[in-house]
């Protein structure tokens, strides 16, 4: 066991555990993404990031692959880290806007719109699937190929691969592909949560599927009402 | 890594990049039996021949055409070579023309930047190119 | 000359030193010698055509016995190349071509006279200088490694004997013992010259401190920073200074394998290395009991195949152990889990390269040069728009102005230096209220740069910040591994900010954006490459923001370089007619004939800029401009105003 102080709390930890680990022992609440309990940890996300150091010499890691050390200093919550894991949800966002597991990430950190452009990639390059695949799986059908703008996940040659089992595990353990939000995409601004339905849209369009709220936030209702009152 | 994993990894660049030279790309069989012989998951293999620039997966031309892109050759205006090249050829780099004859490249710094810009058809040098010199030496470049 | 060689075992100590004794007795005849610089730059402006012709004009002669010729490594002075120096009296003749060398057999060795013509000229006073000490650009460096570059054939391990070489390593194996070789390079205060100046004997400290028996020692030679090339240079000119360093760190790690990682676009420098570590292996001061001693340590060589992030130290490991190139968190330091998870220690080219002179001459003697936290010597390649490109060696803390005016000869055509960009990719420009910095790694890291590898790339007035900026960041987005969200998507949104500005679709706020993107992009990434790619965004930000709100604001490209911002015109009462530009542009967008004024048709126009360059100076009808709306074009068939030539010039 050994001693580090977490958020001004001295706290003890088993010498292999991670920094996430061991702030989620404590009931701490870490926003992850790339990160999986049977899967081998990635840091790709960087959500997970926390400050850690002292003074002028403090630095963000991701704690997902960070191992706890004796007398370590860390802050779960320190401006830095909140503006970047902010500035980071919406650099999801603007990758995949119609996902629930990253709009309800969003609102759990407040982030309200995306000012960059939005793409509908798809993909968020997480690698949870690649690990599923090969750890869990133990296939290794598919994985990261090319780098930089062209990077992507593929089978070899982009072809239906042999050794794939159809098990379907993949899209099983992606984020992106869980619930998708069929909601109205007005564009650069994130509608509410699911985390607080409120219904909204569906008092103006008998149709939509969305239950996101707050009023205001995707825009709708707010338009719809104003547009009702001066009819 | 599995015990023999020195063995295994130590030469999957140097093994690409013999096929590279003896083939001119990387075919898809070659890395097959590349991942065969080194008991790696093949798309690991193609994961490390996509991740190199210096591997291609397609077949290039007959002669390659190398435009540097570095920032000494940058500020010296190489950019409007690469395209006035792209323009005569009628590809973008990283293409080949469909005659097979050129494959055109832009690579980052050849570090020949008192030259700049540089301009290479088959490993010979070309410098301070400017747009109405790069179809003489196109023309030059003979089968 | 292998006497003193013991079979199977190789050198002693005082068989090194009776050998490089025995070269130097066959040597000592003082025969002129013609030194021609062969690198690859060097070959590229025709050095091999030069050194044929000189081979041949020597046969002619029948001067075998009476002249010495030897190609070397890079000499340093690019702009001159292909040049010659002539030993003793070191005359340095510049811009030679092949026809040139029967003249210099005739007039300067046989004749002892001197060829005016291939002299250099100082660019504005047009004054001669005859030896090379006395050229501007040689007068203000020191070049304490770069001086071998032109002393020593890379693949010749005699002529690097004879100056001296691996007497360092004799010294350091027979009166030091591991701990005191870390201590003798601790005091020095040698930082690493690869980009982030740790201290390199506390880096061998810590590696040595490691448990393990096996230990690696790696040269960083993937050199990526686009400008950049002293590493091509030494490894090319001179690979036993680094394999001689290589030796003298392994000795002190207590590691017994050294690798070369170097990037495949330097095929002349693998090959040199490759000779070289051959060379070192048949004289035994590679291999089983190093000149005697117990200690046993050889090297290979590992090519990288064409990725910037393995640069990085641990994206470095992962591809020697070929998987893809994607960094990993430290800690483990690769000093404590490395290559093959051993503890490993890895020093740039140019580190490497100091460690022998250091060993020689004393950590004393090294930490007089320089500044208080920054000793020694650095190369810098100075290139872009200077007028004496090159690679420079100056002591650290030698000012900005010194290396672009007292060394670089100023900017071509007289034209306003704007900012240098240091640190490559990962480093930010200093503007001209800096010029007075002096270059070392705290007076860089204030003003928002870093010394990077030590390219230096030299901007004026023509150059738009902002098209460098988005040059940058499109360099790194293609580079980025993709490992982390907060790199490779981080550097994407930049790019797409920055190319919307240079397009003239900014809006207000995207520079707050960017400064905002950039902080978290910094922050919350894995490695080197993300933590320092938004520096060009922020430094050109913090320096050059009119520019930016020029573009935004003004949709204007103050140097002209935004295609989307500028456009071309020809001055109707300037035209004279003479068809030039309209037969040399492109794609055919200029209308007029002879006697008619011509036109550039705007939505032909591909910006290409041929108009500009090829319209005669003297009528200089065609102009780029840039922020305004487009004059209206003057109705086709207008005839010029036909100037008489005495009127032209007025």
């Amino acid at each position: 066991m050994l001693t580090l102080r977490i958020n001004g709390l001295d706290v003890q930890a088993e010498e292999w555990w991670s920094l996430l680990e061991t702030s989620r022992f404590y009931g701490i609440e870490i926003p992850t993404l790339c990160y999986h309990d049977g899967l081998s940890p990635w840091g790709g996300c960087r959500l997970c990031v926390m400050e850690i150091g002292e003074g002028e010499n403090t630095r963000l890691v991701s704690s997902c692959t960070y191992t706890a050390a004796e007398g370590l200093v860390v802050r779960t919550h320190s401006r830095r880290v909140m503006e970047a894991r902010k500035v980071l949800v919406e650099l999801l966002l603007s990758t995949c806007p119609s996902s629930k597991t990253i709009q309800d990430l969003a609102s759990a950190l407040g982030v309200q719109r995306v000012r960059f452009k939005v793409d509908h990639d798809d993909c968020i390059y997480c690698g949870l699937c690649v690990r599923m695949c090969a750890e869990q799986m133990g296939a290794k059908a598919i994985g990261f190929v090319n780098r930089g703008g062209k990077l992507k996940i593929s089978t070899p040659f982009d072809r239906q691969s042999e050794v794939c089992r159809h098990c379907g595990a993949c899209m099983y353990i992606c984020p992106v592909c869980q619930l998708r939000c069929q909601g109205p995409e007005a564009t650069g601004v994130v509608c509410g949560s699911c985390l607080r339905p409120e219904p909204t849209c569906l008092e103006f369009y008998p149709d939509q599927m969305c239950y996101m709220g707050s009023a205001g936030d995707c825009g709708t209702c707010i338009r719809e009402a104003k547009r009702a009152q001066q009819n | 890594m599995d015990s023999s994993g020195k063995e295994n990894n130590r030469n999957l660049l140097s093994i690409l990049r013999d096929v590279q030279e003896e083939c001119g790309y990387l075919p898809e069989e070659r890395l097959r039996e590349i991942a065969a012989r080194l008991n790696r998951p093949l798309i690991d293999v193609c994961g490390v021949a996509t991740f190199y620039r210096s591997f291609s997966l397609k077949p290039k031309g007959r002669h390659q055409i190398k435009i540097c892109l570095g920032t000494a050759c940058h500020v010296r205006g190489a950019n409007r070579i690469v395209e006035e090249t792209g323009r005569k050829l009628g590809i973008n780099p990283g293409e080949t023309s469909k005659d097979g004859k050129f494959s055109l490249e832009t690579v980052m710094c050849l570090g020949c930047c008192a030259i700049g810009p540089v301009f290479v058809a088959d490993g010979k040098y070309h410098g301070q190119v400017t747009p109405t010199k790069v179809e003489p030496i196109l023309k030059a470049v003979k089968d | 000359m292998r006497t003193q060689v013991e079979d199977d075992k190789g050198l002693t100590h005082e068989g090194l030193k009776g050998l490089r004794d025995n070269i130097l007795l066959a040597r000592s005849q003082k025969i002129p010698h013609i030194v021609i610089p062969s690198g690859t730059c060097c070959q590229a402006r025709g050095s091999s055509d030069v050194v044929e012709a000189f081979q041949k004009a020597i046969e002619r002669h029948s001067l075998q016995d009476k002249v010495a010729l030897r190609t070397t490594g890079c000499g340093g002075f690019c702009q001159s190349e292909p040049n010659v120096v002539i030993y003793p009296e070191e005359i340095y003749y510049q811009k030679l071509s092949p026809d040139d060398a029967e003249e210099v057999i005739l007039k300067t060795i046989l004749e002892g006279r001197i060829i005016d013509r291939l002299l250099f000229a100082d660019p504005i006073t047009g004054e001669r200088f005859t030896h090379l000490k006395e050229i501007p650009f040689f007068q203000k460096q020191r070049r304490l490694l770069l001086s071998d570059n032109l002393r020593v054939d890379p693949t010749s391990i005699e002529d690097y004997l004879s100056i001296g070489g691996y007497s360092a390593l004799s010294k350091s194996l027979r009166e030091k013992t591991p701990d005191k070789v870390i201590s003798e390079i601790k005091q020095s205060d040698l930082r690493g010259r690869g980009g982030a100046g740790f201290s390199t004997g506390g880096k061998w400290e810590l590696c040595r401190k490691a448990k393990g028996d096996v230990k690696y020692v790696i040269c960083n030679a993937d050199e990526g920073d686009p400008g950049a090339y002293m590493d091509r240079s030494l490894l090319e000119g001179n690979p036993h200074s680094v394999i001689e360093g290589m030796i003298i760190g392994g000795y002190a790690i207590g590691s017994r394998e050294g690798i070369v990682y170097v990037r495949d676009e330097y095929p002349l420098a693998v090959s040199h290395c490759k000779l070289a570590i051959g060379k070192a292996r048949e004289y035994g001061l590679l291999g089983h009991n190093i000149l005697g001693s117990d200690f046993s340590f050889d090297i290979t060589i590992s090519m990288g195949a064409g990725a910037f992030v393995c640069g990085e130290e641990t994206a470095l490991i992962a591809s020697i152990e070929g998987r893809r190139g994607t960094p990993s968190q430290r800690p483990p330091f690769p000093a404590q889990r490395g290559l093959w998870n051993k503890p490993t220690n890895i020093n740039n080219v140019e580190t490497w390269a100091n460690v022998p002179l250091i060993m020689k001459n004393g950590a004393s003697w090294y930490s007089l040069i320089g500044t208080e936290k920054s000793k020694g010597t650095k190369i810098f390649s100075l290139v872009g728009k200077i007028n004496n490109t090159g690679l420079v060696e100056v002591p650290l803390g030698t000012t900005l102005r010194e290396i672009i005016y007292d060394i670089g000869g100023g900017i071509p055509g007289n034209r306003r230096f704007k900012a240098v960009q240091t640190g490559g990719p990962s480093g930010g420009c200093i503007p001209s209220s800096l010029l007075d910095l002096q270059i070392d790694y705290e007076g860089l890291k204030e003003a928002g740069c870093i010394m990077g590898s030590g390219g230096m790339i030299v901007m004026d007035e023509n150059t738009c910040m902002v098209d460098i900026a988005r040059y940058y960041t499109s360099f790194l987005n293609d580079e980025s591994c993709g490992k982390c969200l907060s790199c490779s998507k981080g550097t994407q949104r930049m790019l797409e900010i920055l190319t919307d500005i240079s397009k003239g679709n900014g809006k207000d706020g995207d520079i707050g954006l960017l400064e905002e993107l950039a902080i978290v992009i910094k922050d919350a990434s894995l490695c080197g490459l993300g933590q320092t790619a938004p520096n060009p965004v922020l430094s050109t930000i913090r320096y050059f923001q009119d520019e930016y709100e020029a573009h935004i604001k003004e949709k204007r490209c103050l140097a002209g370089v935004c295609k989307d911002l500028i456009f071309y015109y020809i001055h109707p009462e300037k035209c004279q007619a003479c068809l030039i530009c309209s037969t040399n542009c492109p794609v055919g967008a200029i209308t007029g004939g002879k006697g008619l004024v011509h036109i550039i048709k705007q939505d032909k126009c591909i910006k290409c800029g041929a108009c500009l360059d090829v319209c005669p100076t003297r009528f200089s009808a065609v102009v780029r401009l840039s922020g305004e709306k487009v004059p209206e074009p003057v109705v086709e068939g207008v005839k010029v105003i036909r100037k008489r030539e005495k009127d032209v010039n007025t």
